[in-house]
């Protein structure tokens, strides 16, 4: 392989890695939120899709339009009636909460689903590839790359334009005040956990197509996800994109060089960024 | 509308930092609130404002008893702060700041265009982040941001501190428009001397409690007011 298809392999990988990370951003990078148990959600998406691809025979893309608003409708009453009470001076709530339920979603997707390594497929197009120049690019990840541009572009024009991105951007700056302008900033915080989730389940089924998924393939989602956050820079939606995209690059350029190494090496490239640009690609340095 | 303030006691933790406090303003009124440091004025205008939780007593709007609501729905009810310090939102442009201004969802005179009718600082400056704006400017902004909520009753939490004389002027010019609205405005001041020149009633707090209160008082009364010396 060489390095050139290795690194737009790299960028593909990225694009799924931005949709997943891009919830995380908004509800850790802006709204200083630290949900342990997004992985685990974005399994437990995964599952809901494939049981209705296998029931319903439906193809894993048809299934987003259930397993979207419904984790959406879960992440809004998980944040409005759970993780609401862990918003404090202190973060360490909020992290035991989410920590506990990722346990919780975590086994009983075991006991109910059980340790197998499951998989959905979109049929032909899994193994459809395109050639452009001297490389090949598959089809889906190059939809799924495409897709990560859309989501995170509608994703940016609601922070920009809505009022809710205001109130969100607002709160991030200055909870207390929100508050002096009418705004009820629990129903912002819900509204943010909705859209989290949803994009969770985006992600899940993703990778789910992409590769295979059992109950305990949440954590390293969920790291994945905190890498491009923070290499991106917190509080930085297109940040997120860019260091989702380093993230992937790094693992299967690593991954040409040295077999099956590719996700540690992901991990060194995070541990670079961390020690030399804390403040990350954005360059954002923001209060936690 | 009258908005009324009875019996308002409130404190953090342990210290109780506002003691008993009534008063009742009209539309259109303009009552100056003056005391010392730590005199419990920023306390009162909290507590009214639903940041503080009362201890006893009540905030009632037009015969509707506001003290059990959160601050966000008193905001709603045309209870709106200017706070110390400004507290604008300083990574967001000074249009977004007034745009969130508007999530009262109350009609009324003030919108964004008539807000940079009387304050020329901030019509310049609509697209300047406001984090990086001067002191008057962010004060402009923060008084501009609440009257987009159009508001019943306006707080000013000492807009004049840190202030060059010439803008606070500007700023005190312009209170008339606001009260023409029928606002009726409850200022925090320690200029004594200014806030006396606009003020249709006075309440000075001491130690919490009110020392004096009332309509065209002498100047030497309230002196001894503010500071706690002569006879009460």
């Amino acid at each position: 392989m060489n390095l050139l298809d290795a690194m737009l392999q790299g960028l593909m990988l990225g694009g799924l890695y931005a949709i997943f990370a891009a919830g995380l951003s908004l509800i850790f990078g802006v709204m200083k939120i630290v949900s342990l148990a997004y992985g685990a959600f974005a399994v437990l998406a995964g599952f809901i899709a494939l049981h209705l691809t296998e029931a319903g025979g439906w193809s894993p893309i048809v299934s987003l339009l259930i397993v979207v608003p419904l984790m959406a409708a879960f992440g809004w009453v998980l944040q409005r009636f759970i993780l609401q009470r862990t918003l404090g001076e202190s973060a360490l709530p909020s992290i035991l909460v989410t920590f506990g339920l990722a346990i919780i979603v975590e086994n009983l997707l075991l006991i109910t689903e059980s340790a197998d390594q499951k998989r959905m497929t979109l049929g032909w197009i899994d193994t459809a590839a395109i050639n452009i120049g001297a490389v090949r690019l598959g089809v889906y990840p190059l939809g799924l790359f495409v897709s990560s541009l859309v989501i995170l572009g509608i994703l940016a024009l609601v922070m920009a334009r809505t009022q809710f991105g205001r109130a969100v951007r607002a709160i991030s700056d200055d909870a207390s005040t929100v508050e002096l302008l009418g705004i009820r900033p629990k129903s912002v915080y819900a509204c943010a956990g909705a859209i989290a989730l949803a994009l969770a389940a985006i992600g899940g089924v993703a990778s789910g197509i992409q590769t295979s998924f059992s109950p305990t393939s949440g954590g390293l989602l969920l790291i994945f996800a905190f890498e491009a956050v923070i290499i991106g820079g917190i509080g930085s939606l297109w940040g997120t994109f860019l260091g989702a995209l380093v993230l992937g690059i790094a693992q299967t350029v690593g991954a040409s060089y040295f077999p099956s190494q590719g996700i540690l090496i992901g991990h060194i490239v995070f541990l670079i960024f961390l020690a030399f640009l804390p403040q990350g690609l954005s360059g954002k340095v923001k209060r936690l | 509308m009258t908005f009324a303030v009875t019996d308002l006691s409130a404190g953090y933790g342990q210290l109780t930092a506002l003691r008993n406090v009534s008063f009742s303003v009209e539309s259109g009124e303009i009552l100056a609130i003056i005391g010392a440091n730590g005199a419990g004025k920023s306390t009162l205008l909290k507590t009214i404002a639903g940041q503080l939780e009362a201890r006893t007593g009540s905030v009632v709007i037009d015969g509707e008893d506001v003290t059990p609501l959160s601050a966000n729905a008193r905001a709603r009810r045309g209870i709106l702060m200017v706070p110390e310090g400004r507290r604008l939102f300083p990574t967001l442009t000074v249009k977004e700041n007034l745009q969130l201004g508007m999530s009262t969802g109350r009609k009324g005179h003030w919108t964004l265009e008539t807000v940079c009718d009387i304050f020329p600082l901030v019509a310049e400056r609509l697209n300047r982040v406001a984090g990086q704006m001067s002191g008057g400017e962010q004060q402009a902004t923060a008084i501009a941001r609440a009257l987009v909520g159009n508001p019943e009753v306006i707080m000013l939490d000492e807009i004049s501190l840190g202030l060059a004389p010439a803008i606070v002027t500007e700023f005190y010019d312009r209170l008339t428009e606001i009260t023409q609205q029928g606002t009726a405005v409850l200022l925090v001041e320690q200029d004594v001397r200014r806030a006396l020149s606009v003020a249709d009633q006075v309440h000075c707090l001491l130690e919490g409690r009110t020392s004096l209160a009332g309509r065209e008082l002498d100047f030497a009364d309230i002196a001894s007011a503010y500071f706690g010396t002569g006879t009460r």
